[in-house]
């Protein structure tokens, strides 16, 4: 046993590796990159062969997941709460199919959209696939809950889900950690039609997955992470999960306190232990980061019971996440008032970084874009969609990965010509392709614009799957070849540039134009590590 | 002992590596500490910040209560008073007079200091020329560090340990411009504090 300073996701990758997991699925996204990043780095997982390359997008990164656990093997796939949507149809499905070897799913739900276009709560999706969700209050809860995700998926055969929110997820603390599992062999499943889906056997699987319900129920009653704390004073009960634990605790010092509380970790919900704290207080009072999503499970429709307390009555907000203050109000305790912000402080819009080449293309394409009227302009989920602010005010839309193509090609086929499509490299590869390949099906007048920056660049420069391959992609799809453009997106070659965007706009067909930069980013972090390697070799030297 | 700490400043101004400093320094003098930090879009030279908490028993929630922090470190001016709702009314404020201004609508440099010197307990110096003095000229961040450090009830020796350990694999020249930046922000402080 030793301690690491360790994120959420950090705890939970050591906790993979460290339970015999063989290999991590992902594509990256904030607040869940650090997972897959930290088994890159770690050389433990290098000395174990355990593998953890990028997938394309969530959907193939469960998919693969899935296929490792059919073969026998631990793995673990991880993304941010919207790439469950994308993963959503692999995800209900391996409900059906079961498990062969250990799956734990990961998702970082983002609560306040720090860096996400929604606050979606994942536990829904838990709920709705009904498997075990798993939602630790600290980062060492995360690393154990790692173990244990896996023994519970091996021993009934399904995967379990594994809920985090951004302030775990990118909140460091010591972790103790010790080395428990050796990986799976290979070995398939016994019943070799227990991934095959058609309905006779669907319905079976189905039928088990009813089932095995009051087992999940026995676990969230029994694994010791659903922890009920008497309380003498019982005007009021506290039913409170994952992180807002520790928001609580903050406060009232220990779970020992005057009142009841149960402290949530685990789903389905402990039916027995919710009817006890109902049954022991006058009223309860629930804190939970997200939705109000155990509140809603007891309160119900008719409300026509006991007072209860939580984001749906006003007591706390009904968005944004939890902080301590918050929970300090709701539990009407006297909280200090800090200091006001002085009026002279304004905000500071996040803007692309000096040199970025996206600056160079959205310039290009205002000016080519001068003639017509405004508001043709679909883009998509990264860096570039900063295009939507000063001094550009370009975009008109981002809305989820690949739809920038796909809302392009509607509005052209309602008549808007020219529509154009602005989307990045690895964003095109993760879900633009399919969308223009509809285009190309239809012979849709759209301009798409394929950032090429050389890499997935918002969160933090990954591998992007479509480098050194877009122009072939789109020409396997059937992009005419002479309407693929490619330029240097720099200030001297302006003029060139607004060029050929006005060519192609004119085009009544598909044409794909991709501006090829690499990140500045990414430029400079390379051209440092190389300094820094030359010098430290010449320090030995 | 207990101390909560607002760290923050503009993306890319090192306030990740005063936290992680403080961080190294912090287990190796056996304290109990939790850190969260900034990731994702916020970076892109917006606002960043890092909640720390430092203590010798167990720390609960990842973020300080609003009006309980008992330092500000701050690489930047208005970032600063940004966070200033959770400074406690005992506080300090330690602070970069060095605008970073890029964004058109940048308010008066003097009304903000006005606003800084309204608060009485704050240490603010311009980092950056500190930093180009002494012949570090990337190490405003740690100036601002060395000049927290008077106050942060921790062994100085611990917070150079700390920047070894940050930057072990960087060359030699990185370690002491970054030690050298610490002890000339501690010397203001001390000046200062006089």
């Amino acid at each position: 046993m030793r301690k690491l300073p360790l994120l959420g996701d950090e705890a939970i990758a050591q906790g993979a590796i460290d339970a015999g997991l063989s290999e991590i699925y992902a594509y990256p996204g904030t607040p869940s990159t650090e997972i897959t990043e930290f088994v890159q780095r770690s050389k433990e997982a290098k000395a174990k062969n355990i593998r953890s390359s990028w997938s394309t997008n969530e959907k193939t990164a469960m998919e693969a997941a899935l296929g490792m656990s059919y073969a026998g093997k631990r793995a673990m796939v991880c993304m941010k709460h919207v790439g469950l949507n994308v993963a959503a149809d692999a995800f209900i499905n391996s409900a059906i199919t079961g498990v062969n070897g250990g799956l734990i799913v990961v998702a970082a739900d983002d609560p306040s959209m720090h860096s996400s276009q929604n606050e979606q709560d994942s536990r829904f999706f838990g709920k709705f696939a009904m498997i075990p969700v798993l939602e630790p209050s600290n980062q060492q809860e995360a690393y154990d809950m790692v173990h244990y995700g896996f023994e519970i998926s091996e021993k009934y055969r399904y995967p379990v889900l594994m809920r985090i929110t951004t302030r775990l997820a990118h909140s460091r603390a010591d972790v103790a950690i010790e080395n428990r599992n050796q990986q799976n062999e290979i070995q398939i499943p016994e019943n070799l039609k227990q991934f095959v889906l058609l309905p006779a056997f669907a319905r079976k699987n189905y039928n088990r997955l009813i089932e095995i319900q009051s087992s999940f129920q026995y676990e969230s009653l029994n694994s010791g992470f659903n922890t009920y704390f008497e309380g003498t004073n019982k005007n009021l009960g506290i039913i409170v999960s994952g992180i807002a634990y520790n928001y609580l605790l903050e406060n009232i010092g220990s779970a020992k306190s005057d009142y009841p509380i149960l402290k949530i970790t685990q789903y389905p919900l402990p039916s027995e232990l919710i009817k006890k704290i109902y049954d022991d207080c006058k009223s309860l009072l629930v804190i939970e980061e997200g939705y109000p999503f155990i509140e809603e499970s007891i309160s119900g429709i008719l409300s026509n019971g006991k007072q209860i307390k939580g984001r749906l009555d006003g007591t706390l907000p009904r968005v944004g996440e939890l902080e301590p203050s918050l929970v300090a109000k709701a539990l009407n305790l006297e909280i200090p008032v800090g200091f006001a912000i002085p009026e002279i402080v304004v905000s500071r819009p996040p803007s692309l970084c000096g040199g970025c080449p996206h600056i160079d293309s959205f310039n290009a394409l205002n000016e080519a874009l001068q003639d017509f009227t405004p508001g043709r302009v679909f883009s998509d989920i990264g860096c570039y969609a900063l295009g939507a602010l000063p001094p550009f005010d370009l975009i008109n839309s981002c809305v989820d990965m690949g739809a920038s193509v796909t809302m392009a090609k509607g509005a052209s086929d309602a008549g808007l010509v020219p529509s154009v499509a602005v989307i990045g490299d690895s964003t095109f590869t993760h879900s633009g392709i399919t969308g223009l390949i509809d285009a190309v099906q239809d012979k849709t007048p759209i301009t798409v614009i394929i950032l090429d920056n050389l890499t997935t660049a918002m969160t933090g420069g990954q591998l992007s799957q479509a480098t050194g391959r877009i122009e072939e992609i789109c020409k396997g799809i059937g992009v005419e070849e002479e309407h693929i453009r490619i330029f240097t997106p720099l200030k001297k070659n302006h003029s060139e540039n607004v060029k050929v965007i006005r060519e192609e706009m004119n085009y009544k067909g598909v044409s794909v134009i991709i501006p090829r930069r690499e990140c500045v980013v990414t430029i400079t972090k390379k051209t440092k590590e190389a300094r820094a390697a030359k010098s430290k070799t010449e320090d030995k030297e | 002992m207990k101390k909560d700490i607002i760290i923050c400043g503009v993306g890319g101004q090192g306030i990740v590596s005063i936290a992680a400093t403080i961080g190294y320094a912090a287990v190796e003098s056996g304290l109990k500490f939790k850190q969260s930090e900034v990731h994702g879009m916020s970076q892109r030279g917006g606002e960043v910040q890092s909640h720390f908490r430092l203590s010798d028993s167990e720390i609960h929630s990842d973020l300080i209560p609003k009006g309980k922090a008992d330092l500000i470190i701050s690489v930047e001016p208005m970032e600063a008073l940004r966070y200033i709702p959770y400074l406690s009314k005992e506080g300090w404020i330690i602070t970069n007079t060095k605008p970073f201004i890029n964004f058109a609508k940048y308010p008066d440099i003097n009304k903000l200091m006005d606003s800084i010197d309204a608060f009485p307990r704050h240490i603010a110096l311009n980092a950056d020329e500190t930093a180009r003095n002494i012949g570090a000229p990337k190490s405003a961040n740690m100036v601002i560090l060395g000049a927290a450090s008077m106050l942060l009830e921790m062994d100085f020796s611990e917070l150079e340990n700390g920047i070894k350990l940050l930057f072990k694999n960087k060359s030699d020249d990185v370690i002491q411009s970054n030690i050298s930046a610490l002890r000339a922000g501690r010397e203001y402080a001390i000046e200062c504090l006089k």
